[in-house]
């Protein structure tokens, strides 16, 4: 599903005197079949502006279309088209692991899927549910135990599981590596690039993260103080690598290592990607410059 | 969602009321209750508002903040005085407004309803100028005597201040839950009270599993420091009473003073 924004605008504590404005003009689209990337400090507004996709945060002015809904400032939102939309969009929070609360992990990924299709027969729900647990690399035997016995990384594959069981269109994830170690990170980025390949059209991560990005994504947006201050593609957005630093945000590794390159009279021209770069630097090592 | 959680809440200000002492907010918020239940009649009680008012003056917390208090318990209020209404005992020579309803049965009513409302804000002043920590400070304090009889005050003091500090805390997390479990398509806003409880256990259980983590965390965050409420533990901020301890103190003083002379009045006036 596309994602349209349009000079969405956002008040924390709207009717006090001290509000804080956490969305400021954002102008953004999220296009459909991407794989994309939002990035910004914490309280930049990246959380803010997911959970308006999910219409769990009421839009307060502005326009915002994701897929076929107008979820924008003066619509009429009846709870039908909400739990339509929330079947359609997928959120998956920081730390998904402490949203669990079912006897086995079988209920826990079944509840979204039962809430989303009342009169599901026993047979589709647990097509459904195995189905999620496959795709997020959990071996059926699992499904009678209790979640709360698992390991950190699993429970967070349950978790992610008890979202996709659902099959949005769109799944956004909310610093989804967060806290787990470098090969857990590894693994659950390859299982999301699995996912969009085969079951997910669009998926949305946010992060803090650079080099998660820039090794992910296929479109960026950053995000900061409440503006989404740069669009584009991962090569577009970290070749301004003097812009982001002014922000105050890191670019990532292979961009600091092209802008030192450059300074020494050598052009790579890289997607920034580690391999990428890797390979168009020894090409031109062993072309002989 | 939850985050207007006004019981307990801290207002940033340097006002009068501020810089007082805890324990003597603390004993004087006593002595103010006692103040409220000794008045017998409208007119004390006016004087125990106008009191309220003077010390909300003295706090410069904006009325407004005060008042939310009033919100939590507004049911109640209305319970209260609905109920008062309906059974008030008719006596001879009372005036019949409708059914039950008789002039003197509203006017006890509103009455109940008037000293439950100064009750409240009276308090809400306290937490609202007093912050979490110095208030627990202020009760350890005052209830050190007890440690006499082997009571663990400062235990229960930092018990206390523990769980004032997780109040904010878990609220948040407690939104975070909703929002999460709403996106798995949760419906808490439809069906009967029943299936409205049963919509809650995908809340509660994370917050309850996560109060527990973060409860063990705490824990052993202590133990690592080695802490220990010993006796030989020194406090950074001590409590020390001021001039305006004592004024405040004679101004509650005059309270009590000024209702007890009204309720006489009045009998007298009535005899």
């Amino acid at each position: 599903m596309r994602v349209v924004a349009e000079k969405l605008n956002f008040y924390y504590d709207r009717k006090s005197k001290n509000k804080v404005r956490a969305l400021a003009d954002v102008d953004l689209v999220i296009p459909e079949g991407s794989f994309f990337g939002i990035i910004g400090h914490t309280g930049s507004g990246k959380s803010t502006f997911i959970q308006h996709i999910d219409a769990l945060i009421p839009v307060q002015e502005g326009k915002l279309v994701v897929g076929n809904y107008d979820i924008s400032k003066g619509k009429k939102a009846d709870k039908k088209m909400l739990k339509e939309l929330r079947s359609k969009t997928g959120i998956v929070f920081q730390y998904p692991e402490y949203q669990l609360f079912a006897e086995t992990i079988y209920q826990d990924v079944a509840f979204g899927f039962k809430n989303f299709n009342k009169d599901a027969t026993d047979e589709e729900v647990k097509n459904a549910v195995y189905g999620a647990l496959a795709l997020v690399g959990l071996d059926a035997s699992v499904a009678a135990r209790s979640p709360f016995e698992l390991s950190g990384g699993q429970k967070r594959r349950v978790a992610i599981a008890g979202v996709i069981v659902s099959k949005p269109e769109i799944l956004i994830l909310d610093e989804p590596v967060a806290g787990l170690d470098p090969l857990g990170k590894k693994e659950l980025m390859t299982l999301l690039h699995a996912i969009h390949e085969r079951y997910v059209k669009t998926i949305v991560i946010v992060s803090h993260d650079m080099d998660e990005v820039a090794e992910n994504c296929t479109d960026v947006a950053v995000f900061s103080e409440g503006r989404v201050v740069m669009t584009g593609t991962p090569q577009e957005v970290f070749s301004r690598a003097e812009e982001l630093e002014k922000l105050r945000l890191d670019v990532p590794v292979t961009a600091k290592l092209t802008a030192a390159l450059k300074g020494c009279g050598v052009n790579v021209a890289t997607n920034y990607t580690m391999d990428d770069f890797v390979s168009k630097v020894a090409e031109i090592y062993k072309s002989g410059r | 969602m939850l985050g207007d959680v006004t019981f307990g809440q801290y207002y940033n200000a340097k006002s009068f009321l501020h810089k007082t002492d805890p324990r003597t907010k603390l004993l004087l918020l006593i002595a103010y209750i006692v103040a409220v239940f000794l008045a017998k009649d409208f007119l004390s009680l006016a004087t125990v508002l106008a009191f309220l008012i003077i010390a909300i003056i003295f706090s410069s917390v904006p009325l407004l903040s005060v008042l939310k208090s009033i919100k939590a318990i507004f049911v109640i209020i209305v319970f209260t005085f609905v109920l008062n209404v309906l059974f008030h005992v008719k006596q001879e020579g009372e005036t019949v407004y409708f059914w039950v309803v008789t002039k003197e049965g509203l006017l006890s009513a509103s009455f109940l309803s008037a000293r439950l409302i100064l009750l409240v804000t009276g308090s809400s002043l306290l937490t609202l100028t007093t912050t979490p920590v110095n208030l627990t400070d202020g009760i350890e304090s005052l209830l050190k005597p007890l440690a006499l009889i082997k009571f663990p005050v400062h235990d229960l003091a930092l018990v206390m201040s523990i769980a004032l500090r997780f109040i904010p805390t878990l609220a948040n997390e407690t939104d975070r839950i909703i929002s999460a479990q709403k996106a798995r398509g949760a419906d808490f806003e439809s069906g009967n009270v029943f299936a409205r409880i049963k919509a809650l256990i995908p809340v509660l259980i994370p917050l309850i599993v996560s109060a527990l983590r973060r409860a063990d965390e705490l824990g052993d965050a202590m133990d690592a420091r080695c802490y220990s409420g010993s006796k030989q533990r020194t406090k950074y901020k001590k409590l020390t009473f001021t001039f305006r301890d004592v004024l405040a103190t004679l101004f509650t003083a005059a309270l009590i003073a000024g209702v007890v002379i009204l309720n006489g009045c009045n009998i007298a006036v009535l005899a």
